[in-house]
């Protein structure tokens, strides 16, 4: 599996390990070993924002197969603040109705039997 | 010599679930259904479009047809699988290597949420592969741009339904009303499970030869996603924009227009992939059948509706017929090309003379067939 999250041990944050390509100006995540976008063989390794806003969300009710976590869980998509990627990924909230487009969202670390996986909670 | 490709022979076996068969047994009955309706001509070649059927699973039909010794080769492109099996026969009709070529999807899939190995064990663990879940962020992203409601969503269902009622081949054929539609268990908000189509089981063939008369296949067009599609079928597991990125069904519908000298304008019946209600939705606007975010106002015309100016999913389309991916876009093409030969019984598309199918789907894949007669 490949880094994904880096977990600060002390405070327990988490950030998302994505990549930069200065010559194509764009951010990716998960980092990849050439720019998604251009090809450009000049990634670098870039910690990513760790706050944005909510640009899609739903909740997921049926259990996936090989999926063993909790139900339901929230799925979405956020924008991250400064650099406008946006990322899909699970969300803490399972209620739908409880959440706003454009609503401010910051990323949390959630473990998920054996696998560290990146989440947006409301801010 | 002619460079035109005609379809002279179809067949298909029902979408549904059939327990006591194997999906070898499917096979065999679509193929020599089309073998029998072309003549049994020689063929000398085959492609066969499935997923989920294992090693050599087209030379398992053909043994049994006493077909073998020619070319045989299975096509995987998701959802697109059928119609990437088309594509490389007519190509191989029109380069001058082969004069007449089988073209046939099947599929036997589980039951429930499809599962692919396009996915890591931990995605899946971490609970980051549920298929539904990426329709309905889609879905609610094009509510939102497109002014759509969950009423439009029913809408979808309640037509596709009721023309599924008159096709034999479809899994669903009894009717449904918006409010049935809606009091159904939501699965991932915004979808209910009646919007969303079922994976299934069944199989569809179709005999293509090289010449210019009969029903014209002008255009069989497969193209991927580009970088950047964050909602498209890629599923990306995370991290992609794709502000002012073209949709690969685009791209498909544009390289079939221009391959067939035709636009959306020119089309009579559209067969689509209605994965789910909005799927079919967003699609009315990948191939130009309405300009982008219009898509309400189209449906709500009637024009997509049997009767008016452009029929979409006569056949009822997945949200009836289910959905056995590899046999899908084969399925769609058994459909036009009766649609096209007059054959489609109450579901007739009066003079239909041109038809359009389109699938999309894991990858991402898509592709796009354009018939003439």
């Amino acid at each position: 599996m490949i880094d994904l999250l880096e977990v600060d041990a002390t405070t327990g944050g988490a950030r998302l390990i994505g990549g930069y390509s200065p010559s194509s100006g764009h951010h990716h995540f998960p980092l990849a070993p050439v720019c998604p976008y251009t090809g450009a063989d000049d990634v670098e390794r870039s910690l990513l924002p760790t706050t944005g806003t909510l640009w899609a969300w739903t909740a997921v009710t049926t259990p996936p197969p090989g999926y063993d976590g909790p139900i339901p869980y929230g799925f979405g998509v956020v924008e991250l603040d400064e650099i406008g990627l946006r990322v899909v990924g699970r969300l803490t909230e399972t209620d739908p109705s409880a959440l706003r487009e454009g609503q401010p969202m910051h990323l949390v670390a959630e473990q998920i039997g054996d696998v560290t996986v990146w989440a947006f909670t409301p801010a | 010599m002619s460079d035109g490709v005609e379809i002279i022979g179809t067949g298909i076996h029902p979408f549904g679930r059939f327990e006591d068969r194997t999906v070898t047994d499917m096979g065999v009955a679509a193929v020599s259904d089309a073998l029998a309706d072309a003549g049994n001509p020689r063929i000398d070649a085959a492609f066969c479009g499935t997923a989920y059927s294992g090693v050599a699973a087209g030379h398992r039909v053909l043994t049994q047809l006493a077909r073998t010794g020619i070319p045989i080769v299975d096509v995987e492109a998701g959802c697109a699988s059928g119609a990437a099996a088309l594509g490389l026969a007519a190509g191989a009709i029109r380069s001058g290597e082969r004069d007449c070529v089988l073209v046939f999807g099947m599929e036997k899939m589980p039951k429930g949420m499809i599962r692919s190995s396009f996915f890591e064990p931990w995605q899946e663990q971490a609970g980051l592969t549920p298929a539904p879940a990426y329709f309905a962020l889609r879905a609610q992203r094009l509510m939102r741009e497109a002014g759509l409601t969950k009423d439009d969503l029913a809408a979808v269902v309640v037509k596709n339904r009721r023309n599924g009622i008159d096709n034999p081949n479809a899994m669903f054929r009894k009717p449904v009303t918006a409010e049935d539609v809606l009091a159904s268990r939501v699965v991932c908000e915004p979808l209910h499970l009646w919007m969303l189509c079922s994976p299934n089981e069944g199989a569809a063939a179709v005999v293509l030869r090289r010449g210019d008369g009969g029903t014209q296949l002008r255009a069989a067009c497969l193209r991927s996603h580009l970088p950047g599609s964050v909602l498209a079928e890629s599923t990306p597991m995370a991290g992609i924009d794709d502000r002012d990125i073209t949709p690969p069904s685009a791209l498909a519908a544009a390289d079939a227009y221009a391959i067939a000298g035709l636009g959306p304008d020119d089309i009579d019946v559209v067969e689509c992939q209605d994965t789910d209600a909005a799927r079919e939705l967003l699609a009315y606007e990948e191939l130009g059948l309405c300009a982008p975010g219009e898509q309400a106002e189209l449906l709500r015309s009637g024009a997509v509706m049997l009767g008016g100016r452009c029929p979409v999913n006569p056949s009822g389309g997945l949200l009836s017929k289910g959905e056995p991916l590899g046999a899908s876009a084969v399925g769609q093409v058994v459909e036009l090309v009766h649609q096209l030969e007059g054959q489609a019984g109450t579901r007739q598309v009066d003079g239909a003379r041109t038809a359009l199918a389109h699938t999309v789907g894991r990858g991402a894949n898509a592709s796009v067939v354009i018939l003439t007669r």
